[in-house]
């Protein structure tokens, strides 16, 4: 956690929660939703602010797959791997996505621009494969579609 | 104010409504996913450019997934049409059509709401429907999942009112009667869990919805509170009522962001009107409710594990006894019910346990919510009485499979279900008959495989799924499972040996028994069901080292059949994303096995009058002088 911005934003979400043991992920959550990410410092402010051993603030952020420790990319990639888009080739997709961007699931790219990650299910079956870049859902994808609709993404991230 | 205040207040809106021309326009998560967010801003585009004022309302979903967007069309003195797969290019066609002039555009119409209407069918009537009984999705995708006064002047919260009238014994008395069981999966009778935490000593109490909906391939609960979300608040309002609580939490998936977002605004409108908070209806009796989010763990959809989620910890099961309804949140007395459980508290209270009752089968009552999803035409949602075949689900309902395949097997319930065959397609869907076909009711997914789907990966599949989100905690469960795992990759890959087939079985027993909450107890079902049916299965990827299916890459190859390549076409060539495609223009393309990845773009782009690519098991199949790159892959 660099910037004074994130501190100060750190110490507004934490005035809002009250000192419960339940307060916390949902605080987790909200400092992840302004930050992006989860520093270190925030997770040790937040056991702090508990009253809590950092230990098991740190339990808790790996137990749960919805935590993360680094900035996600520009574009955040998601991949549907739930029974419907599995049958449909979802892993095929997945696979295509990381020889493009040339990182692996679960990872951010180093110049910041993507992020690639497996989710369990979208709920959206019928549209099986699906993909998801930011909000945006591509339905009933291909290894070759996947890639394609990559191609605006890095277009905009050249400019 | 006195409830007949808000219900006069609800109806009247609803009948000046229904006196004006509307559009509802489906934007569920799925219509989004579908594009009903532009079809939107095309209608408002259209009205606005022609200066027309007529109301669009943005419901949830009726079902009807695969025709998403879905667009209703209501006129005060002409009949309601549903309109399928609108794009914004067909909205000024129904502008023009239907709200400016009064030509209905049958053409576009998937049929109409009233009956009789020459050429396009009447829905109530289609096939589908007839099958269909709608109780918990009645108002889906025809009322304002945000407008309170929607849900109140179609019936809801007259059912809270009547249940604060009368003494919990009696409300617990009606819910065991009318026969309903817990709706998540697992089929425990509601009234008897209402029983024990009305009886249960301790204070607070507190009731849960669990609204977790972890099951790939499921999405019912999404669409209850996306689309209705009113009726799940008013069970739970009559749940704290019932056993005497003050405080109630609503756990759901953060993946869902649309649900909650709709279900917070439905939770600030119930209190506005006091229905919810303290002194409901000036009873005296107070009850809130909050939310709570689920930060991505399956394993938190388990009763004991969510309740260690609310209070903030990791979230691992508990041992039971004691259960919940004795020592639940904080160790009080919990009420947990799953979303649709919850949903179905108001019908029974206003319509009476016998009715209820009456629809069926002997141990399962009421209707069973399903998910549509895999090889399927007709994808969606449907609402059936319990006792429907499968084989009315899968061909009725859903039209059958695409390309007329045939049917290989029916998996229900997710993870913890089971796959069954086209043998047991007449099996009713009840609790007990799925659980003795090896399956399990589960949350309500159901996925339709056909020939191109290979049961050893459908297996291995779920088996991953459980072992990654396996919370650790049993050693059974943690280790068992993943042993499991390890044998289905092997025999995925053609290193399986014919002693694996007992092995997994001998384990699965072992996982059964050795865990302590539905996870483990239930992760094995994919993997004993399949092995049950699909025996052969498992000895052809074992012995022959073939993937009847074609799936498995280790046992597939692509081949392109030189004498159907066109040679001066390079579709293959230039789309391979590994440039595994070896050939010059004019001359046939071969496929370096090496190098390929079994991605299939060049069995997609391969135009269908060639249709020179072809898959091959097992990978001995390929002609010697291909074979030597992907016998150096093993």
């Amino acid at each position: 956690m660099s910037g004074t911005k994130e501190k100060e934003q750190l110490i507004e979400i934490l005035s809002s929660y009250s000192k419960e043991k339940k307060s916390l992920i949902p605080l987790l959550q909200d400092v992840q939703t302004k930050l992006g990410y989860l520093p270190k410092e925030a997770m040790q402010k937040i056991a702090g602010f508990l009253e809590m051993p950092e230990v098991e603030v740190w339990g808790v952020v790996t137990f749960y797959n919805q935590f993360r420790f680094v900035p996600l990319g520009k574009h955040h990639i998601r991949v549907c791997m739930g029974t419907a888009c599995h049958l449909a080739g979802g892993k095929l997709i997945l696979e295509a996505l990381e020889r493009e961007l040339e990182i692996k699931v679960g990872e951010t790219r180093k110049d910041g621009e993507f992020s690639l990650e497996r989710v369990a299910c979208v709920g959206c079956c019928m549209l099986a494969p699906v993909m998801i870049v930011g909000d945006d859902i591509y339905p009933k994808m291909t290894p070759f579609k996947a890639e394609e609709a990559l191609i605006p993404y890095k277009q905009e991230s050249q400019q | 104010m006195i409830f007949q205040e808000i219900q006069n207040q609800a109806k009247s809106e609803w009948e000046n409504l229904q006196s004006s021309t509307y559009i509802l326009i489906g934007t569920a998560t799925c219509g989004r996913a579908a594009g009903a967010l532009s079809t939107l801003e095309a209608f408002q585009g259209e009205l606005a450019r022609r200066n027309i004022e007529v109301k669009i309302i943005q419901v949830g979903c009726m079902g009807l997934c695969y025709a998403e967007p879905l667009v209703i069309i209501s006129k005060p003195d002409s009949f309601r049409v549903v309109y399928g797969n609108v794009t914004p290019e067909l909205v000024p066609r129904l502008v023009e059509g239907y709200i400016v002039g009064d030509d209905p555009c049958l053409e576009l119409a998937l049929g109409t709401l009233e009956g009789g209407e020459g050429e396009a069918p009447y829905i109530p009537e289609l096939p589908r429907f007839e099958h269909e009984l709608r109780l918990v999705f009645r108002r889906c995708g025809y009322i304002d999942p945000v407008n309170v006064n929607h849900y109140i002047a179609n019936g809801g919260y007259s059912s809270l009112e009547k249940a604060l009238g009368r003494q919990p014994e009696e409300i617990i008395e009606e819910v065991k009667k009318s026969g309903l069981r817990g709706r998540g999966g697992a089929g425990f009778p509601t009234g008897q869990k209402w029983e024990f935490c009305h009886k249960a000593e301790g204070e607070p109490k507190y009731v849960v919805c669990n609204a977790d909906e972890g099951d790939p391939g499921a999405f019912m609960d999404r669409v209850v509170l996306e689309s209705d979300p009113q009726q799940v608040i008013e069970g739970m309002i009559i749940g704290g009522y019932v056993i005497g609580a003050n405080q109630g939490y609503i756990y759901i998936r953060a993946e869902y962001p649309l649900a909650v977002e709709r279900v917070r605004t439905a939770l600030k409108q119930a209190e506005e009107l006091g229905l919810l908070g303290d002194n409901i209806l000036g009873t005296g009796f107070n009850f809130h409710i909050g939310l709570a989010m689920g930060a991505g763990a399956f394993v938190s959809g388990e009763e004991t594990a969510l309740m260690e989620a609310v209070e903030g910890k990791m979230s691992t099961p508990r041992p039971r006894p004691p259960y919940p309804a004795q020592a639940g949140l904080w160790g009080k007395p919990t009420l947990l019910n799953n979303v649709k459980t919850f949903a179905n508290i108001p019908l029974i209270i206003e319509r009476g346990a016998d009715w209820f009752s009456s629809i069926g089968t002997e141990g399962s009552k009421g209707t069973a919510v399903f998910t549509l999803a895999g090889k399927l035409n007709n994808k969606g949602l449907t609402e059936v009485p319990m006792g429907t075949t499968l084989r009315e689900v899968v061909y009725d309902i859903a039209g059958g499979i695409p390309g007329d395949k045939p049917f290989k097997a029916v998996q229900i319930g997710g993870p913890s279900g089971g796959c069954i065959p086209a043998e047991l397609l007449d099996t009713p869907i009840d609790y007990d008959s799925l659980r003795e076909a090896g399956s399990m009711m589960g949350s309500g997914g159901l996925i339709v495989m056909d020939e191109d789907n290979c049961m050893v990966d459908a297996a291995r599949f779920f088996l991953d799924f459980s072992t990654k989100e396996s919370c650790g905690k049993c050693t059974m469960c943690r280790l068992g499972t993943l042993q499991m795992l390890h044998i289905l990759e092997d025999i995925t890959v053609g290193q399986g040996k014919i002693e694996d087939i007992d092995l997994l079985l001998r384990l699965a027993e072992d996982v059964k028994a050795g865990s302590l909450c539905g996870l483990g107890k239930t992760a094995p079902n994919p993997v004993l069901t399949t092995i049950r049916y699909f025996r052969d299965e498992y000895e052809a990827h074992i012995l022959e080292k073939k993937c009847p299916a074609k799936v498995c890459p280790e046992l597939t190859a692509y081949y392109i059949l030189p004498e159907k390549c066109e040679r001066s076409c390079e579709h293959c060539v230039l789309t391979c994303p590994t440039e595994a495609i070896k050939g010059e223009k004019g001359e046939i393309k071969v496929i370096d096995q090496e190098k390929c990845v079994n991605c299939g773009t060049c069995m997609d782009v391969c135009p269908p009058e060639y249709d020179a690519v072809v898959k091959l098991s097992p990978v001995s199949l390929l002609p010697s002088e291909n074979l030597s790159g992907k016998g150096a892959k093993k």
